[in-house]
């Protein structure tokens, strides 16, 4: 099923991107935006979208949570004089896998399917959730599929 | 939540699945044949950064001075063990050694983990998140585009009920989070930015703050006890053959009294500014410039503080370690060229919702080639390079244990300002109040579609806006 990347990028070509952005209001924890962008209107759920937001959210959370383990981590972690680091994950390293396990399980059950694709934030310095938003490119032969229905009756109508 | 159940208006629209692997591991392209070795993301790192051991360290690109620091810490420290220890452990307690090599070790570790580690370098924004940006800021500023200079580009967000403002870098291309600051002399956007310390040879930001201020508190702790002990083996000394033979006997103690003396003071009162800082969660950046301070107004607060000391203290020196996120030793990805569309992809550009016509709108800045607009910043990004703020509040100095140079250390350690892209900011051509005389200018680049082949090689780079904004200059 997972194509090859090239081969795809040929068949559905990127159309537009959606930033989601920080939201600061609690400071600089990492938190996003759980408003819905209007671009995703016709392809996504507004509950879908929120909720891998919010989840996402409550994973940076979790990395972020000051609290007893923390703690002990980094006073272990001065106690060796960081030298530890050279050979055990921080907290937040552990859950920053999880979260790109959960958004690529998400990329294949939700946003997949529906030509849209999350980016991790971690690789855009956590600034934004770039959501690619891709079309089936016109005229396309072999390996896309109906690409005369994505621009005909799919999209447009659904967009406005 | 399945595919399937997408209701209603999804349905009819099928769109190709698309491959949901991150493009950014290595393993998932196996057939990238035309490079024999793919070059890591630190070989094209746009800051002004040096890099060693294939990326894993990471400095500022000046480093003459953390040498200074390194050798000054080495040779007192290795004559007090050489000179000092030996007679001390003899005549007091083998603890002395002991404890003084611990001091040591902690010392070194701290200092080399804040000399090499990231100091929390925000990434520059992708070509695709600036034109995002740029077009949201185009909206907000909308009505006054006509106006001889638009207003300056900044976001306000309000932090635990505290206005922040946050402003836009022109050569991150990102509005800066709160907290961050552009560093002039690395070049690059850094978290929760605190200084530039040449004596660590590197920025102090969020992810190397607590090694600095651990390696400052240690340093000054083992500087005292060195100095300490030392004056105790001359006193011992003296005691037995009078005080000239004693400096005659151990020459090394008076150098290591000597270096002692001089940086004790300056790196004490260094860690003790630096605990104050901690303890109401504040940064040098923002100390000096007084954002929080009460004279700006009653109501002025900071508000990224826990409301006490302890938590404070516990949450800059115990709290999360974040992750580094310029991933200096991913592969790049070679992104597979897409081609320019042939159509004018600037009207396409607005349109990007209406989805009719989609298919053609490769966004046209992607592959646009920026050789000008490249040439054209330059100027801009050469006049920021001068460090303008020194520390002014006659602030404790920087770690050293150089005696000579300790009445310098308060103009070294500097606070880059953020103001560094006054000169800058006239040179995006977006802003540039240039009349339509100037469209020459512009006009090579709307005629370079055809060039696309030449820039897929630095895409990376591009200065998307500039681009955008010569495209639109000729237009009118």
């Amino acid at each position: 099923q997972a194509h090859n990347l090239q081969e795809l990028r040929r068949s559905a070509s990127l159309a537009t991107k959606v930033f989601v952005q920080r939201d600061y209001s609690d400071g600089t924890l990492c938190q996003f935006q759980t408003k819905f962008p209007a671009e995703l209107d016709s392809r996504l759920e507004r509950q879908l979208f929120e909720e891998t937001v919010k989840t996402l959210n409550g994973y940076y959370a979790e990395a972020e949570k000051i609290g007893g383990s923390s703690y002990l981590e980094g006073c272990l972690a001065c106690a060796t004089a960081y030298f530890i680091f050279l050979c055990m994950e921080t907290h937040y390293e552990k859950v920053l896998k999880k979260i790109s396990t959960y958004i690529q399980e998400q990329n294949e059950k939700v946003y997949a399917p529906r030509g849209l694709l999350l980016t991790d934030p971690v690789e855009r310095g956590m600034r934004v959730i770039e959501i690619s938003i891709y079309e089936d490119r016109c005229g396309s032969n072999s390996s896309s599929s109906r690409s005369s229905s994505s621009s005909g009756g799919g999209g447009g109508a659904g967009g406005r | 939540m399945t595919p399937g159940g997408g209701g209603g208006p999804m349905k009819d629209c099928e769109y190709s699945q698309i491959s949901t692997h991150s493009s950014s591991s290595p393993m998932e392209s196996p057939h990238k044949k035309k490079k024999a070795a793919p070059k890591r993301k630190w070989e094209v790192f746009p800051g002004r950064n040096k890099f060693f051991c294939n990326g894993r360290i990471m400095m500022a690109r000046q480093t003459g001075v953390f040498y200074l620091t390194l050798v000054l810490i080495l040779v007192t420290s290795g004559l007090f063990f050489a000179f000092d220890c030996p007679y001390l452990s003899e005549k007091i307690t083998p603890a002395i050694p002991a404890v003084g090599g611990i001091l040591f070790f902690f010392v070194m570790g701290t200092l080399l983990r804040t000399s090499f580690s990231d100091p929390g370098v925000l990434p520059r924004a992708t070509p695709d998140e600036a034109a995002d940006l740029e077009r949201q800021i185009d909206i907000a500023n909308g009505s006054s585009s006509g106006g001889y200079r638009p207003p300056p580009r900044t976001k306000d967000v309000i932090i635990n009920g505290q206005t922040v403002k946050l402003k836009y870098c022109f050569t991150c291309k990102i509005f800066r989070p709160p907290r961050a600051s552009h560093c002039s002399l690395c070049d690059n956007c850094v978290e929760r930015f605190d200084h530039h310390c040449p004596w660590v040879g590197n920025c102090v930001g969020k992810r190397n703050y607590r090694f600095f201020y651990m390696f400052i508190l240690s340093l000054s702790f083992l500087t005292v006890f060195i100095f300490a002990f030392v004056i105790t083996h001359v006193i011992l000394r003296s005691q037995q053959a009078g005080f000239l033979n004693a400096l005659k006997d151990s020459p090394a103690s008076v150098l290591e009294a000597v270096v002692c003396f001089f940086s004790v003071w300056s790196i004490v009162g260094l860690s003790g500014f630096h605990t104050y800082l901690i303890s109401s969660n504040q940064t040098t950046n923002e100390d000096i410039k007084g954002s929080w301070s009460n004279k700006r107004g009653k109501e002025n607060y900071n508000p990224y503080s826990y409301g006490n000391i302890f938590t404070n203290c516990c949450a800059a020196l115990c709290g999360p370690i974040s992750p580094s996120l310029i991933d200096r030793r991913g592969f790049i990805q070679p992104d597979t060229p897409q081609p320019a569309a042939p159509s004018n992809g600037i009207t396409m550009y607005g349109a990007t919702q209406s989805q009719s016509n989609m298919a053609a709108a490769t966004p046209l800045l992607q592959s646009e080639p920026s050789i000008t607009s490249e040439e054209l910043s330059l100027p801009g990004k050469t006049t920021i390079g001068a460090p303008c703020a020194t520390l002014s509040l006659g602030q404790p100095t920087p770690p050293s244990s150089m005696p000579n140079l300790t009445s310098e250390t308060g103009l070294t350690d500097m606070i880059p300002l953020k103001e560094e892209h006054e000169g800058h900011q006239f040179l995006t051509p977006e802003e540039a109040p240039s009349p339509p005389g100037m469209l020459p200018a512009g006009s090579p680049i709307t005629h370079s579609h055809t060039m696309h082949v030449l820039s897929l090689a630095s895409q990376d780079s591009l200065h998307e806006d500039s681009v955008r904004g010569l495209v639109k200059l000729s237009s009118v």
